[in-house]
């Protein structure tokens, strides 16, 4: 009995730091209907701050408390000023990626100022524990709560009773008459911005002081229990997302007391999915909402695509074909096959992202289902290599189809979150289901790709391969978006509302496009596994899910000669450039930024 | 003149509240097949409530829609779409990436057959591969809806058919809302929904629109108008319905509706009474 009080006590206590993280998320949302994915990384300076702080110049408490604050609000700052406000005129889809591309450069800073080994950040209070009914307190625990509910106090205080707080609640509820009526949006915007900013950052050091503990992964996750507490409560609600902070931090400590502690996130992106599907406004909203006010302006920048002439794409197909034939340096074919598996997933999440609008953030789980379906088969069943990555494929268009479904009733911002959140799922799954994946440990041993009985192990061989996958799904894609089914994924990317209406069912489309990506990306991770030999839970990661969204805005979106040009050019790129492996990721992010900002159409046009 | 008909749609008590707001009131209404009748009323009457109503959009709170007879209320859209329900929207929906042809091709995409067998559940797979194999049965369906598009655009003039490969967010506002007529008309729809074809048009091009709605009516089709214009409301319609505040406060004939002297309290004395609100879901 007295361990469920514990376990009660500590899903309040981390009910609370959610809460911080998750009032911010609200705030912002609020005010400007965006998600904002950088949230996590503010969380994360501020744990490293308050680590600079403590460890370095030996501040008292009070102190940290404040530097970590003010510094993370100064960065909101930074991110509203530079970031954001430059697009608020701009398609919608242009915000949701510029605070996902700032996301990754803010931890990558951190990541390359600190190293990405974790630190301990010790709590600054005395280590004892108060006798508490039947469970133990201490006074972090205590810190904790008092810090979470006095910053609920004094936002509800800032809210209702004072004059940029009314200022805040207008433009949240009406950011067009707030305006009108003389509300400085961009003031607000700014102000909670930095009070979001400074919540999340606050929040970043008391979770490293609980767990003593900080590392650059901390950012991703934060960002995910925010948006989970924030979305059960209902997006833009402050008190709900309070109430959904708690509710998510008790179901994991209630998770974690049943089935152990690698299962706590599991628990968190279920809650997630389960409400997204039953109740996608939140617990507390009001029953049904007016349907949504027509949109203007669409979701993605408008542009004319490049046109390529014909024989321009069949001359650099032979080039690229004849190329190991040429007196090349092995490192440049291993740079291209790269590429080429890179080229495919962008296929798959140009045609998702791109053609019919659903900005994906977990594609990197239909790499990992396509990945391990082949490396299982191949390995225990003894299924031919070629035949296994097929199923490979087969497997992510399936089950990857059937795992993103849920989400085939939201839009925008929520259709992120929730591949976000199914990509992780699909990692944790990976990670725990030991018997059929081995877990922790990953496969090793894959065979190499093969071929009608004969192994493809010399370097041309294997670039010839992959080289042919990919330009038959490219055709095969091209085929797609010539014919019915291209023209009604592009009109529900464009207007939802009036597919509908004329007929377009938004599951069985949305249905077809994630079977047909599915289908490249798992083949893709196939091909990938068999040249790797050797996976685990971690080989297919969130990175490589943003770099395939950096490529694909990079080429255009839904432009499949697009996505192969970005794959070849984010690939080969560091490579020319001799760009060490640890700012690669830095620069993706910095590009995907510059391109939201300067060229939000890409370099071929959107199509 | 075919009134004596069994109506082509019936409302019955139609109700949609939005908190405390009743946006469409109770209201009654039958159109004849072949008929016209116009809606009008002030901003905020509820109007395009109530095609969001009809077309499946939304979901009443109350009341009945039928459609020859059967009960198609709260059905999705893509049914009654199926079902021969077309509609324009108030502030123009067009799909901005896609061409005209494209988006006029979307109208009829509840005709397309050889490509969409009718089989369950493998369905969706089997449109799949037909639209990346494209047997010829599928390419000569193609050719003949985009044919039907050309005589369609024809109906416009030269207003769209010069345009017909340009992206819809390169058109002009009235050429966008043609996009919209077109798209519908594409449907075969045997009921036409417009939510104010008219707007943001000049007397000449709203003279053009005018001729075109007359023409369709005289083809037979039968159409759901909202206008504000109404020079236009009272030579097209059969029958005009005023609403007000969601509730239907006069109906009949042009000229008898525009002398009720509840319907000019409406108009004019609306802003005066200070209730206006925003069209809540416009």
């Amino acid at each position: 009995m007295s361990s469920w009080l514990d376990y009660t006590i500590n899903g309040l206590i981390v009910g609370n730091v959610y809460a911080l993280v998750a009032v911010g998320l609200a705030l912002i949302f609020g005010v400007s209907r965006l998600i904002n994915f950088a949230q996590g990384s503010i969380y994360l300076v501020g744990a490293y701050i308050g680590w600079v702080a403590v460890v370095q110049l030996h501040t008292p408490l009070p102190l940290t408390i404040i530097v970590v604050a003010v510094v993370a609000a100064v960065v909101g700052l930074i991110i509203e000023r530079f970031g954001l406000r430059p697009l608020q005129n701009s398609v919608r889809i242009a915000p949701l990626l510029a605070t996902i591309g700032i996301s990754f450069v803010l931890d990558q800073l951190v990541m390359l100022t600190f190293s990405p080994n974790p630190r301990a950040l010790p709590s600054q209070l005395p280590d004892v524990r108060f006798q508490v009914g039947g469970g133990t307190i201490g006074p972090l625990d205590l810190l904790i709560a008092g810090v979470g509910i006095s910053s609920a106090l004094l936002l509800f205080v800032f809210l209702r009773y004072t004059k940029l707080g009314w200022a805040v609640r207008a433009a949240s509820q009406d950011r067009d008459a707030a305006m009108q009526m003389g509300v400085d949006v961009n003031r607000v915007n700014q102000t909670v911005f930095g009070i979001a900013a400074a919540l999340g950052g606050v929040s970043g050091l008391l979770v490293g002081m609980y767990y003593n503990q900080i590392d650059t992964a901390m950012s991703l996750q934060a960002t995910l229990k925010g948006v989970v507490a924030e979305v059960v409560g209902g997006a833009g609600n402050v008190p709900g997302a309070v109430i959904g902070s708690m509710l998510l931090g008790l179901v994991e400590s209630y998770g974690v007391a049943v089935f152990g502690t690698s299962y706590r996130n599991l628990f968190a992106f279920l809650l997630l999915v389960v409400v997204l599907v039953l109740r996608p406004n939140g617990l507390f909203a009001s029953a049904r909402q007016a349907p949504p006010e027509p949109l203007t302006g669409t979701f993605i920048a408008p542009s004319r695509p490049v046109r390529i002439p014909r024989w321009a794409l069949a001359v650099a197909i032979v080039a690229l074909a004849i190329l190991p034939l040429l007196p090349v340096s092995f490192y440049i074919l291993q740079t291209l096959i790269n590429a080429w598996l890179l080229g495919m997933l962008a296929l798959s999440l140009t045609l998702v992202a791109g053609t019919i609008g659903q900005v994906s953030l977990g594609h990197a789980a239909l790499l990992a289902i396509g990945a391990y379906t082949s490396a299982l088969l191949s390995l225990t069943l003894n299924v031919p290599v070629g035949l296994a990555i097929m199923a490979g494929g087969l497997m992510s268009a399936a089950l990857g189809t059937i795992l993103i479904s849920p989400s085939f009733r939201l839009r925008g911002h929520y259709v992120s979150i929730a591949t976000l959140a199914i990509g992780e799922i699909v990692s944790l799954v990976i990670l725990n289901w030991e018997s059929v994946t081995r877990g922790p440990i990953g496969i090793s041993g894959i065979p190499p790709l093969s071929l009608f009985g004969y192994d493809l192990i010399s370097p041309a061989s294997v670039y010839w391969f992959a080289f042919a996958v990919m330009v038959v799904l490219a055709l095969l894609q091209a085929r797609l978006l010539g014919s019915h089914l291209g023209r009604c994924f592009r009109a529900i990317r464009d207007d939802d509302i009036a597919a509908r209406a004329y007929g377009l069912s938004l599951n069985r489309y949305k249905s077809l496009a994630f079977i047909f990506g599915g289908f490249a990306a798992g083949v893709s991770g196939g091909i990938a596994a068999h040249l790797y030999s050797y996976i685990n839970h971690e080989t297919f990661n969130t990175q490589q899910s943003i770099l395939a969204l950096t490529v694909v805005i990079l080429g255009g979106l839904g432009n499949v000669v697009g996505a192969i040009l970005g794959a070849v050019a984010l690939v080969g790129l560091p490579e020319v450039f001799r760009i060490a492996a640890e700012y690669r990721i830095l620069i993706y992010g910095i590009v995907l930024l510059l391109l939201v900002r300067f060229r939000p159409q890409g370099l071929l046009g959107t199509i | 003149m075919a009134e004596a008909l069994a109506p082509l749609l019936s409302l019955r008590g139609l109700t949609r509240r939005f908190g405390g707001l009743t946006a469409v009131d109770g209201i009654d209404l039958d159109l004849a097949k072949g008929g016209l009748v116009s809606i009008i009323g002030p901003n905020g009457a509820g109007k395009t409530t109530l095609f969001n109503l009809v077309t499946g959009l939304d979901r009443p709170d109350g009341g009945t829609v039928s459609f020859e007879g059967q009960d198609i209320t709260g059905l999705s859209p893509e049914r009654l779409a199926a079902q021969g329900i077309a509609r324009t929207f108030q502030l123009g929906r067009v799909f901005g990436n896609l061409s005209v042809m494209d988006n006029v091709l979307i109208g009829a995409h509840t005709r397309l057959r050889a490509v969409k067998p009718a089989v369950p559940v493998i369905g969706p797979l089997l449109e799949l591969g037909l639209a990346l194999l494209r047997p010829s049965s599928v390419k000569a369906e193609e050719e003949r809806l985009r044919e039907d598009v050309k005589a369609i655009l024809a109906r416009f003039g030269e207003r769209l058919l010069p345009r017909i490969d340009q992206p819809a967010y390169s058109l002009s506002y009235a050429n966008r809302r043609r996009v919209e007529i077109a798209r519908a008309l594409a449907l075969k729809p045997r009921l036409l929904l417009l939510d104010e074809p008219t707007a943001g048009m000049n007397p000449s091009e709203t003279a053009e629109m005018q001729a075109l709605v007359a023409e369709l009516k005289a083809e037979g089709l039968t159409i759901l108008l909202i206008e504000h214009k109404l020079e236009m409301v009272m030579q097209l319609s059969d029958r005009v319905i005023v609403m007000d505040e969601g509730k239907k406060i006069a109906e009949g004939p042009g000229g008898q509706v525009r002398g009720d002297p509840k319907v000019i309290e409406a108009y004019l004395g609306h802003g005066l009474s200070g209730t206006a609100e925003q069209e809540s879901a416009a």
